[in-house]
């Protein structure tokens, strides 16, 4: 609560330094814009700005300082006394310099800029901190467990007695698969689809098409788990798995997969069709004017001028797959399972991490540390997809611009 | 190159290549072209000028039958390209576009390479058996092109690398390789420098002794220096056509010579 006080007192400060900046530009220019270097809202935005970035500087430089020295809890008296200062002095100093040649605009633009660089500083730094404190814990784990058995193991076998068997290949082998059939399922539908709303759909159809489209991407994964369980499941099962002897599982590898694909169509579709409408007019008319059919044009000109950013799409989509836990957990069910029947129940990555650590954990055994270990993992993977997608986009991109 | 070039013939014994008769285009309720009746010969390079927005692109792009592709378009009258109606029921325009090709104002190569623009016409329209004809084929189309000496070397970089003079030539070439019988060229030169822009028109006066060359330009000195036929388009009508020179230098329409001495456009 003190941090929220402190938080409130400065907004105020501030406010308060906005009101009076502008006071006093008003009266040092009596009123008028033109005999001041800046406007005079300006000023006053210089003043408030300056009080919120400094009181904000010196909070978390005071918070980390504390942090590092190891001063347990109850200073936030010091805390509270120094950031006010800090935003106090701020306030003082700009609300002094105030007078007609004062350049009050570039002091805003250069702290806007600070706050858009605290932004984007923010993202970077919060990746960081997050690979690092997975890095941290899986090396705890490496420092239990060999981590040939944990890489080239072929049976995941978690007891919380200790003695796991936790090799991640069974699940590693699951995530690939159900990712794979769910990439077969969502990339000709999807591009499909894309090719037809961009090339052919008529603007009242596409107007309509696209949204709709756009919406089964709004759905929570989890909808999509409700209706692998309870519809495609049983579906499969009676249809396919149990006519041709394949098991009799509900939960399966192609449910997951299928569900999945269905996901991942508009997310294919949706990028594929901007990508394609971004392919120049004039590459069609250029086609056209030689003779070359619709479908001539668009299969030797226009996919192939798209296909870097469809390929890109695509890759987004895959590791979106990778990522995806609840329509797994639902569909495929929790065995982690070397096979390559499409109708056994398997398991990815992601779910074994949830489980892994669901219930009473005290991050110390190699059995909850696996989640970590497996996490990086499934990080580095990802990560390299979105990497090879971005650079395949990059590279190919500017060919017809 | 220059042992090609040909000697000023005479045009007047030329074939009709285009005869339009009464036609007429709309966009939606936009009356745009006005009762236009015209007569291309072949073997002719026919310049058509005006001000922008006369509807001499529009006329253009009739000839072969680009317009179908702008949905609200609509064109009447008899356009007959050999004697036969091209806009009648039984003519497909993707046939037609390719015995009348078309060259656009900005170089358009598409994103592959310059063999492979060039090869996209006769691979389309099966005009060769073998990967010798083909290789035969890109290369003759590129010396049509006047551009062959520049790319033998890198035939299989992309053609979006050229410049753009060179990209203007490789697209004249493409069209050259479906071996059209006339040539449409929408203000080639209007995105290319003067150098570029000299190649060109020089490339367009040896094209005329294989095809029947159709170009809308907005400079009338190119249009002097390339054409033999000029029509004068002045808000959707064909105020005048005939000999280039007499429409230069002895318009017989009051509104052609304002446009030449520079007074409207």
């Amino acid at each position: 609560m003190p941090g929220t006080w402190l938080f409130l007192i400065l907004v105020t400060l501030s406010v308060l330094g906005y009101i009076m900046g502008h006071r006093k530009a008003v009266s040092v220019s009596g009123g008028s814009n033109r005999v001041m270097h800046s406007l005079l809202p300006y000023h006053g935005w210089n003043v408030g700005l300056a009080t919120f970035l400094a009181g904000l500087f010196v909070m978390v430089v005071a918070a980390l300082g504390r942090a590092l020295m190891g001063v347990a809890d109850g200073n936030n008296i010091a805390l509270s006394v120094l950031t006010l200062a800090g935003a106090c002095a701020a306030f003082y100093v700009t609300h002094a310099r105030i007078e007609r040649g004062y350049r009050a605009r570039d002091g805003v633009e250069k702290m806007i800029r600070v706050i858009l660089i605290l932004a984007s500083s923010i993202a970077i730094l919060t990746t960081i901190g997050l690979v690092l404190s997975m890095l941290f814990e899986a090396r705890n784990f490496f420092g239990q467990y060999p981590w040939t058995r944990f890489f080239f193991g072929t049976n995941w076998a978690p007891n919380f007695r200790g003695d796991s068997d936790l090799g991640m290949l069974p699940l590693l082998w699951g995530t690939l698969y159900v990712s794979f059939i769910a990439l077969m399922v969502a990339v000709p539908v999807g591009l499909f689809a894309a090719i037809y709303l961009a090339e052919y759909a008529g603007p009242k159809l596409r107007a309509v098409a696209k949204p709709l489209l756009e919406v089964l991407a709004g759905i929570p994964t989890i909808v999509y788990g409700l209706f692998a369980l309870i519809t495609v499941g049983p579906i499969l099962r009676d249809v396919f798995a149990i006519p041709m002897g394949l098991g009799e599982s509900a939960s399966s590898v192609a449910t997951a997969g299928l569900v999945m694909g269905i996901m991942l169509i508009p997310f294919v579709s949706s990028l594929s069709d901007d990508i394609i409408n971004a392919v120049p007019q004039a590459m069609r008319d250029g086609s056209f004017g030689l003779g070359a059919t619709k479908s001539e044009t668009i299969k030797k000109v226009v996919i192939p001028a798209a296909l870097p950013g469809i390929v890109g799409a695509i890759l987004l989509a895959a590791s979106r797959a990778i990522g995806e836990t609840m329509i797994v957990v639902m569909g495929a069910g929790a065995a982690a399972r070397l096979s390559l029947n499409p109708f056994e129940a398997m398991t990815t990555v992601t779910v074994k991490i949830v489980s892994q650590l669901t219930g009473d954990t005290d991050f110390a055994s190699p059995e909850t540390l696996v989640a970590f270990a497996l996490g990086i993992t499934l990080f580095v993977i990802t990560l390299g997809l979105n990497v090879l997608a971005l650079i395949i986009v990059r590279t190919y991109r500017e060919q017809y611009e | 190159m220059n042992d090609m070039r040909i000697v000023e013939r005479d045009v007047d014994t030329q074939a009709i290549k285009f005869d339009c008769e009464n036609v007429q285009v709309y966009y939606g309720d936009n009356h745009a072209i006005k009762d236009v009746n015209v007569r291309i010969e072949s073997n002719t390079v026919t310049a058509f000028i005006g001000p922008s927005g006369c509807g001499k692109s529009t006329f253009l792009r009739c000839l072969n039958r680009m317009n179908d592709t702008i949905d609200i378009c609509r064109v009447e009258g008899k356009l007959s390209l050999d004697g036969e109606n091209i806009y009648d029921r039984k003519v497909d325009p993707v046939q037609l576009r390719a015995k009348v090709g078309m060259v656009f104002q900005k170089p358009n190569p598409f994103p592959k390479s310059i063999y492979d623009n060039i090869a996209y016409g006769p691979r389309i329209h099966g005009l060769v058996d073998s990967k010798a004809d083909l290789d035969m084929v890109v290369e003759r189309s590129l010396r049509r092109g006047a551009i062959w000496d520049e790319v033998k070397d890198r035939l299989h970089a992309p053609g979006t690398g050229l410049s753009g003079g060179q990209q203007q030539r490789l697209c004249i070439a493409r069209a050259v390789a479906t071996e059209p019988e006339v040539l449409l060229m929408d203000e080639p030169c209007s995105a290319l420098d003067p150098i570029a822009t000299a190649q060109v028109e020089e490339l367009i006066e040896e094209l005329r002794t294989n095809f029947s060359v159709i170009i809308v330009t907005h400079s009338m000195q190119q249009a002097a220096r390339v054409s033999q036929r000029t029509a004068f388009f002045h808000l959707g009508e064909l105020v005048e056509f005939g000999k280039t020179g007499d429409i230069f230098t002895n318009p017989k329409d009051p509104r052609t010579e304002s446009y030449i001495t520079g007074r409207i456009g």
